[in-house]
Protein backbone atom coordinates (compact mmCIF):
# COMPACT_ATOMS: atom_id res chain seq x y z
CA UNK A 1 0.00 0.00 0.00
CA UNK A 2 2.65 2.48 1.15
CA UNK A 3 4.50 1.33 -2.11
CA UNK A 4 1.84 2.63 -4.40
CA UNK A 5 1.35 5.67 -2.51
CA UNK A 6 5.00 6.50 -3.24
CA UNK A 7 4.88 5.83 -6.53
CA UNK A 8 1.60 8.32 -7.14
CA UNK A 9 3.44 11.06 -5.09
CA UNK A 10 5.94 10.83 -7.95
CA UNK A 11 3.83 10.29 -10.47
CA UNK A 12 1.77 13.36 -9.72
CA UNK A 13 4.36 15.57 -10.02
CA UNK A 14 3.55 16.60 -13.50
CA UNK A 15 2.81 20.29 -14.98
CA UNK A 16 4.47 23.65 -15.52
CA UNK A 17 5.95 23.81 -11.66
CA UNK A 18 6.94 27.33 -10.78
CA UNK A 19 6.36 29.00 -14.04
CA UNK A 20 2.89 27.91 -14.40
CA UNK A 21 1.79 29.23 -11.15
CA UNK A 22 3.11 32.58 -11.59
CA UNK A 23 1.79 32.73 -15.48
CA UNK A 24 -1.91 31.86 -13.80
CA UNK A 25 -1.67 33.94 -11.21
CA UNK A 26 -1.71 36.81 -13.60
CA UNK A 27 -4.06 36.03 -15.79
CA UNK A 28 -6.38 35.84 -13.07
CA UNK A 29 -5.18 39.01 -11.76
CA UNK A 30 -5.79 40.26 -15.06
CA UNK A 31 -9.20 39.03 -15.75
CA UNK A 32 -10.13 40.15 -12.04
CA UNK A 33 -8.96 43.48 -13.05
CA UNK A 34 -10.81 43.32 -16.71
CA UNK A 35 -14.38 42.38 -14.21
CA UNK A 36 -13.73 45.40 -12.10
CA UNK A 37 -13.15 47.77 -14.98
CA UNK A 38 -16.49 46.47 -16.99
CA UNK A 39 -18.32 46.50 -13.52
CA UNK A 40 -17.29 50.55 -13.05
CA UNK A 41 -18.47 50.84 -16.79
CA UNK A 42 -21.72 48.83 -16.15
CA UNK A 43 -22.86 51.68 -13.46
CA UNK A 44 -22.49 54.22 -16.00
CA UNK A 45 -24.84 52.25 -18.96
CA UNK A 46 -28.46 52.50 -19.19
CA UNK A 47 -29.29 50.98 -22.02
CA UNK A 48 -30.86 47.94 -21.30
CA UNK A 49 -29.07 45.37 -24.03
CA UNK A 50 -25.77 46.96 -23.56
CA UNK A 51 -26.18 46.28 -19.82
CA UNK A 52 -26.94 42.68 -20.72
CA UNK A 53 -24.05 42.35 -23.39
CA UNK A 54 -21.66 43.61 -20.64
CA UNK A 55 -22.98 41.23 -18.03
CA UNK A 56 -22.00 38.34 -20.68
CA UNK A 57 -18.54 39.50 -21.35
CA UNK A 58 -18.11 39.26 -17.20
CA UNK A 59 -19.70 35.94 -17.27
CA UNK A 60 -17.39 35.02 -19.98
CA UNK A 61 -14.67 36.21 -17.75
CA UNK A 62 -15.70 34.50 -14.46
CA UNK A 63 -16.50 31.19 -16.43
CA UNK A 64 -12.89 31.59 -17.43
CA UNK A 65 -11.43 32.18 -14.47
CA UNK A 66 -12.85 28.75 -13.54
CA UNK A 67 -11.50 27.07 -15.90
CA UNK A 68 -7.72 28.42 -14.79
CA UNK A 69 -8.26 27.52 -10.78
CA UNK A 70 -9.86 24.25 -11.46
CA UNK A 71 -7.25 23.70 -14.45
CA UNK A 72 -4.08 24.46 -13.12
CA UNK A 73 -3.91 25.48 -9.14
CA UNK A 74 -6.31 22.43 -8.73
CA UNK A 75 -4.19 20.54 -11.07
CA UNK A 76 -7.05 18.74 -13.21
CA UNK A 77 -5.57 19.50 -16.88
CA UNK A 78 -2.36 17.35 -15.84
CA UNK A 79 -4.76 14.67 -14.55
CA UNK A 80 -5.73 11.39 -16.68
CA UNK A 81 -8.67 11.76 -19.01
CA UNK A 82 -10.72 9.16 -16.99
CA UNK A 83 -10.82 11.75 -13.93
CA UNK A 84 -11.51 14.83 -15.86
CA UNK A 85 -14.17 13.26 -17.32
CA UNK A 86 -15.72 11.79 -14.32
CA UNK A 87 -15.84 15.29 -12.57
CA UNK A 88 -16.58 17.78 -15.81
CA UNK A 89 -19.61 15.82 -17.22
CA UNK A 90 -21.78 16.18 -14.15
CA UNK A 91 -21.52 19.61 -14.05
CA UNK A 92 -22.81 19.52 -17.19
CA UNK A 93 -26.47 18.81 -15.44
CA UNK A 94 -26.10 22.90 -14.56
CA UNK A 95 -26.84 23.99 -18.14
CA UNK A 96 -30.24 22.88 -17.96
CA UNK A 97 -30.20 23.99 -14.06
CA UNK A 98 -29.33 27.83 -15.55
CA UNK A 99 -31.67 27.84 -17.96
CA UNK A 100 -34.41 26.05 -16.48
CA UNK A 101 -34.88 28.13 -13.63
CA UNK A 102 -33.96 31.68 -14.73
CA UNK A 103 -36.57 30.85 -17.33
CA UNK A 104 -38.94 29.57 -14.75
CA UNK A 105 -38.27 32.80 -12.28
CA UNK A 106 -38.74 35.26 -15.78
CA UNK A 107 -41.94 33.38 -16.42
CA UNK A 108 -43.32 33.89 -13.07
CA UNK A 109 -42.77 37.57 -12.73
CA UNK A 110 -44.26 37.45 -15.77
CA UNK A 111 -47.99 35.47 -14.53
CA UNK A 112 -47.36 38.00 -11.67
CA UNK A 113 -47.62 40.96 -13.16
CA UNK A 114 -50.73 39.91 -15.78
CA UNK A 115 -53.11 37.70 -13.38
CA UNK A 116 -52.42 39.14 -9.95
CA UNK A 117 -54.30 41.89 -9.76
CA UNK A 118 -52.55 45.09 -7.70
CA UNK A 119 -49.34 42.77 -8.05
CA UNK A 120 -47.51 45.26 -10.57
CA UNK A 121 -48.87 48.89 -8.39
CA UNK A 122 -47.56 47.73 -5.21
CA UNK A 123 -44.20 46.78 -6.72
CA UNK A 124 -44.05 50.10 -8.68
CA UNK A 125 -44.77 51.71 -4.87
CA UNK A 126 -41.71 53.85 -3.69
CA UNK A 127 -39.98 53.19 -0.50
CA UNK A 128 -40.06 55.33 2.11
CA UNK A 129 -36.55 56.82 3.25
CA UNK A 130 -34.71 55.02 5.93
CA UNK A 131 -33.96 56.80 9.23
CA UNK A 132 -31.13 54.19 10.44
CA UNK A 133 -27.82 54.27 9.08
CA UNK A 134 -26.39 56.78 6.53
CA UNK A 135 -27.58 55.10 3.10
CA UNK A 136 -28.53 57.47 0.52
CA UNK A 137 -31.25 57.05 -1.54
CA UNK A 138 -29.91 59.01 -4.59
CA UNK B 1 6.71 -0.27 -9.05
CA UNK B 2 6.37 -2.22 -12.41
CA UNK B 3 4.71 0.25 -14.36
CA UNK B 4 5.11 -1.50 -17.99
CA UNK B 5 3.45 -4.57 -17.00
CA UNK B 6 0.51 -2.97 -15.29
CA UNK B 7 -0.53 -0.78 -18.27
CA UNK B 8 -0.37 -3.82 -20.25
CA UNK B 9 -2.69 -5.83 -18.56
CA UNK B 10 -5.15 -2.78 -17.96
CA UNK B 11 -5.96 0.59 -16.24
CA UNK B 12 -9.14 -1.54 -14.47
CA UNK B 13 -7.19 -5.23 -14.32
CA UNK B 14 -6.46 -4.36 -10.86
CA UNK B 15 -3.01 -3.34 -8.89
CA UNK B 16 -2.82 0.26 -9.74
CA UNK B 17 -5.07 3.36 -9.08
CA UNK B 18 -7.22 3.94 -12.82
CA UNK B 19 -7.76 7.09 -12.00
CA UNK B 20 -4.07 7.73 -11.13
CA UNK B 21 -5.03 9.38 -7.83
CA UNK B 22 -5.02 8.18 -4.61
CA UNK B 23 -8.35 7.21 -2.98
CA UNK B 24 -8.43 10.12 -0.57
CA UNK B 25 -7.79 12.70 -3.33
CA UNK B 26 -10.24 11.19 -5.45
CA UNK B 27 -13.01 11.46 -3.05
CA UNK B 28 -12.07 15.48 -1.84
CA UNK B 29 -13.21 15.62 -6.03
CA UNK B 30 -16.45 14.02 -5.28
CA UNK B 31 -16.80 15.54 -2.54
CA UNK B 32 -16.33 19.06 -3.78
CA UNK B 33 -18.28 18.14 -7.33
CA UNK B 34 -21.08 17.54 -5.10
CA UNK B 35 -20.39 20.91 -3.12
CA UNK B 36 -20.47 22.69 -6.15
CA UNK B 37 -24.15 21.29 -6.56
CA UNK B 38 -24.94 22.44 -3.19
CA UNK B 39 -23.46 26.47 -4.14
CA UNK B 40 -24.62 25.98 -7.42
CA UNK B 41 -28.45 25.42 -6.03
CA UNK B 42 -27.77 28.18 -3.89
CA UNK B 43 -26.89 31.12 -6.79
CA UNK B 44 -29.18 29.49 -9.16
CA UNK B 45 -32.44 30.16 -6.43
CA UNK B 46 -31.10 33.77 -6.24
CA UNK B 47 -30.78 33.87 -9.83
CA UNK B 48 -34.57 32.77 -9.96
CA UNK B 49 -35.98 34.94 -7.17
CA UNK B 50 -34.19 37.92 -9.44
CA UNK B 51 -36.27 36.77 -12.56
CA UNK B 52 -39.07 36.70 -10.78
CA UNK B 53 -38.89 40.00 -8.96
CA UNK B 54 -39.83 43.51 -10.64
CA UNK B 55 -37.08 45.35 -9.07
CA UNK B 56 -33.97 44.44 -7.31
CA UNK B 57 -31.43 46.83 -5.42
CA UNK B 58 -28.62 48.10 -6.94
CA UNK B 59 -24.97 46.54 -5.38
CA UNK B 60 -23.28 49.51 -6.31
CA UNK B 61 -25.53 51.48 -3.70
CA UNK B 62 -25.55 48.39 -1.34
CA UNK B 63 -21.66 47.65 -1.03
CA UNK B 64 -20.20 51.02 -1.70
CA UNK B 65 -18.87 51.49 1.30
CA UNK B 66 -14.93 50.29 3.04
CA UNK B 67 -13.64 50.98 6.25
CA UNK B 68 -12.51 54.68 6.86
CA UNK B 69 -14.66 55.69 3.66
CA UNK B 70 -16.55 58.05 6.70
CA UNK B 71 -13.30 59.55 7.40
CA UNK B 72 -12.44 60.00 3.34
CA UNK B 73 -16.72 61.07 2.94
CA UNK B 74 -16.60 59.13 -0.81
CA UNK B 75 -18.46 56.01 -1.09
CA UNK B 76 -17.04 53.87 -3.58
CA UNK B 77 -18.62 50.85 -4.74
CA UNK B 78 -16.14 47.74 -5.75
CA UNK B 79 -13.48 48.84 -4.03
CA UNK B 80 -13.53 46.75 -0.45
CA UNK B 81 -15.14 43.87 -2.07
CA UNK B 82 -12.10 44.12 -5.12
CA UNK B 83 -9.34 43.84 -1.98
CA UNK B 84 -11.58 40.86 -0.35
CA UNK B 85 -11.10 38.61 -3.95
CA UNK B 86 -7.21 39.51 -4.55
CA UNK B 87 -7.12 38.29 -1.22
CA UNK B 88 -8.76 35.27 -1.68
CA UNK B 89 -6.84 34.65 -4.79
CA UNK B 90 -3.25 35.39 -3.36
CA UNK B 91 -4.00 32.75 -0.74
CA UNK B 92 -4.75 30.29 -3.59
CA UNK B 93 -1.37 30.81 -5.35
CA UNK B 94 0.55 30.27 -2.09
CA UNK B 95 -1.10 27.16 -1.08
CA UNK B 96 -0.12 26.35 -5.24
CA UNK B 97 2.98 27.01 -3.57
CA UNK B 98 3.02 25.22 -0.20
CA UNK B 99 1.45 21.78 -2.87
CA UNK B 100 4.69 22.58 -4.90
CA UNK B 101 7.23 22.60 -2.29
CA UNK B 102 4.91 19.51 -1.09
CA UNK B 103 6.75 17.64 -3.85
CA UNK B 104 9.94 18.57 -3.06
CA UNK B 105 10.11 17.66 0.08
CA UNK B 106 11.02 20.53 1.90
CA UNK B 107 9.03 21.11 4.87
CA UNK B 108 10.44 24.93 5.58
CA UNK B 109 8.55 25.66 2.45
CA UNK B 110 5.54 24.07 3.07
CA UNK B 111 5.19 25.04 6.44
CA UNK B 112 6.07 29.09 5.23
CA UNK B 113 3.56 28.87 2.66
CA UNK B 114 1.15 26.95 4.81
CA UNK B 115 1.09 30.12 7.00
CA UNK B 116 0.63 32.80 4.09
CA UNK B 117 -2.26 31.00 3.33
CA UNK B 118 -3.93 31.02 6.57
CA UNK B 119 -2.94 34.84 7.12
CA UNK B 120 -4.59 35.02 3.68
CA UNK B 121 -7.63 33.40 4.79
CA UNK B 122 -8.32 35.57 8.23
CA UNK B 123 -7.89 38.44 6.12
CA UNK B 124 -10.39 37.40 4.06
CA UNK B 125 -12.81 36.80 7.18
CA UNK B 126 -11.58 40.07 8.89
CA UNK B 127 -12.79 42.37 5.63
CA UNK B 128 -16.08 39.79 5.96
CA UNK B 129 -16.60 40.26 9.64
CA UNK B 130 -16.24 44.29 8.84
CA UNK B 131 -18.60 44.14 5.89
CA UNK B 132 -21.39 41.68 7.60
CA UNK B 133 -21.17 44.01 10.88
CA UNK B 134 -21.07 47.61 8.67
CA UNK B 135 -24.60 46.08 6.83
CA UNK B 136 -26.00 44.95 10.06
CA UNK B 137 -25.85 48.84 11.41
CA UNK B 138 -27.20 49.81 8.49
CA UNK B 139 -30.37 47.50 9.34
CA UNK B 140 -29.74 44.82 7.52
CA UNK B 141 -29.87 41.34 8.02
CA UNK B 142 -31.78 37.98 7.69
CA UNK B 143 -35.38 39.08 6.82
CA UNK B 144 -34.62 42.77 7.26
CA UNK B 145 -33.84 44.97 4.08
CA UNK B 146 -33.55 48.99 4.70
CA UNK B 147 -32.26 49.03 0.66
CA UNK B 148 -34.87 50.44 -1.93
CA UNK B 149 -34.66 48.48 -5.50
CA UNK B 150 -32.60 50.36 -7.98
CA UNK B 151 -35.24 52.99 -9.10
CA UNK B 152 -36.54 53.57 -5.65
CA UNK B 153 -39.67 51.07 -5.11
CA UNK B 154 -39.88 48.76 -2.26
CA UNK B 155 -37.56 45.96 -2.60
CA UNK B 156 -37.83 42.65 -0.81
CA UNK B 157 -36.21 40.93 1.84
CA UNK B 158 -35.37 38.54 -0.96
CA UNK B 159 -32.12 40.27 -1.11
CA UNK B 160 -30.57 40.00 2.21
CA UNK B 161 -31.33 36.55 2.74
CA UNK B 162 -29.65 35.59 -0.14
CA UNK B 163 -27.30 37.57 0.48
CA UNK B 164 -26.30 36.77 4.46
CA UNK B 165 -26.71 32.65 3.62
CA UNK B 166 -24.36 32.32 0.66
CA UNK B 167 -22.22 34.79 1.41
CA UNK B 168 -22.19 33.27 5.23
CA UNK B 169 -22.27 29.87 3.47
CA UNK B 170 -19.06 30.81 1.75
CA UNK B 171 -17.39 32.13 4.85
CA UNK B 172 -17.90 29.26 6.76
CA UNK B 173 -16.45 27.27 4.15
CA UNK B 174 -13.33 29.59 4.47
CA UNK B 175 -13.40 29.19 7.98
CA UNK B 176 -13.10 25.32 7.77
CA UNK B 177 -10.38 25.96 5.30
CA UNK B 178 -8.42 27.54 7.76
CA UNK B 179 -8.74 25.34 10.31
CA UNK B 180 -7.89 22.56 8.37
CA UNK B 181 -4.40 24.75 6.94
CA UNK B 182 -3.62 24.97 10.59
CA UNK B 183 -4.24 21.02 11.26
CA UNK B 184 -1.95 20.68 8.38
CA UNK B 185 0.90 23.11 9.31
CA UNK B 186 0.83 21.75 12.84
CA UNK B 187 1.24 17.98 11.07
CA UNK B 188 4.22 19.74 8.68
CA UNK B 189 6.06 21.12 11.54
CA UNK B 190 5.41 18.05 13.60
CA UNK B 191 7.17 16.16 10.52
CA UNK B 192 4.13 13.88 10.41
CA UNK B 193 4.90 13.72 6.56
CA UNK B 194 8.65 13.53 6.37
CA UNK B 195 7.99 10.33 8.31
CA UNK B 196 5.24 9.05 5.74
CA UNK B 197 7.34 10.13 3.21
CA UNK B 198 4.92 12.68 0.82
CA UNK B 199 2.75 15.46 1.25
CA UNK B 200 -0.09 14.30 -0.30
CA UNK B 201 -2.19 15.04 2.44
CA UNK B 202 -1.08 18.88 1.88
CA UNK B 203 -2.48 18.61 -1.72
CA UNK B 204 -6.23 17.39 -0.40
CA UNK B 205 -6.29 20.70 1.93
CA UNK B 206 -4.96 22.30 -1.24
CA UNK B 207 -7.89 21.12 -3.39
CA UNK B 208 -10.26 22.52 -0.99
CA UNK B 209 -8.67 25.82 -0.29
CA UNK B 210 -8.81 26.26 -4.35
CA UNK B 211 -12.35 25.34 -4.22
CA UNK B 212 -13.27 28.34 -1.74
CA UNK B 213 -11.55 30.21 -3.80
CA UNK B 214 -13.35 29.01 -6.88
CA UNK B 215 -16.99 29.74 -4.92
CA UNK B 216 -15.87 33.15 -4.02
CA UNK B 217 -15.06 34.15 -8.34
CA UNK B 218 -19.18 33.06 -8.56
CA UNK B 219 -20.29 34.93 -5.57
CA UNK B 220 -18.36 37.80 -6.46
CA UNK B 221 -19.58 38.14 -10.01
CA UNK B 222 -23.38 37.17 -8.79
CA UNK B 223 -23.76 39.78 -6.06
CA UNK B 224 -21.31 42.43 -6.48
CA UNK B 225 -21.05 42.86 -10.01
CA UNK B 226 -23.99 41.98 -12.22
Amino acid sequence: MDHTLDSLASEQHVGGGKKEIWRVTIILSVFTMIELVLGFYLMTVTNELMRHFIKGVIIIFMLAKAFYIVGYFMHLRHEIRNLIMTIVVPLFLFVWFIIAFLADGDSFKNDKNRLDEGHKARSEQQMPKQEEGSHKLE
Amino acid sequence: MNTSVTTTTGMWKGGRSPFNVEYGKLMMWYFLMSDAFTFGAFLISYGCTRFATNGWPNPNQVFDKYPLSDVFGKPMPLVFVSIMTFILIISSVTMVLAVHEGHNMNKKGVAKYLVLTIIGGLAFLSCQAWEWTHLHGEGAWWGRNPFPNADGTMSTTNFTNFFFTITGFHGFHVFSGVVINIIMLIMVLRGVFDRRGHYLMIEKAGLYWHFVDLVWVFVFTCFYLI
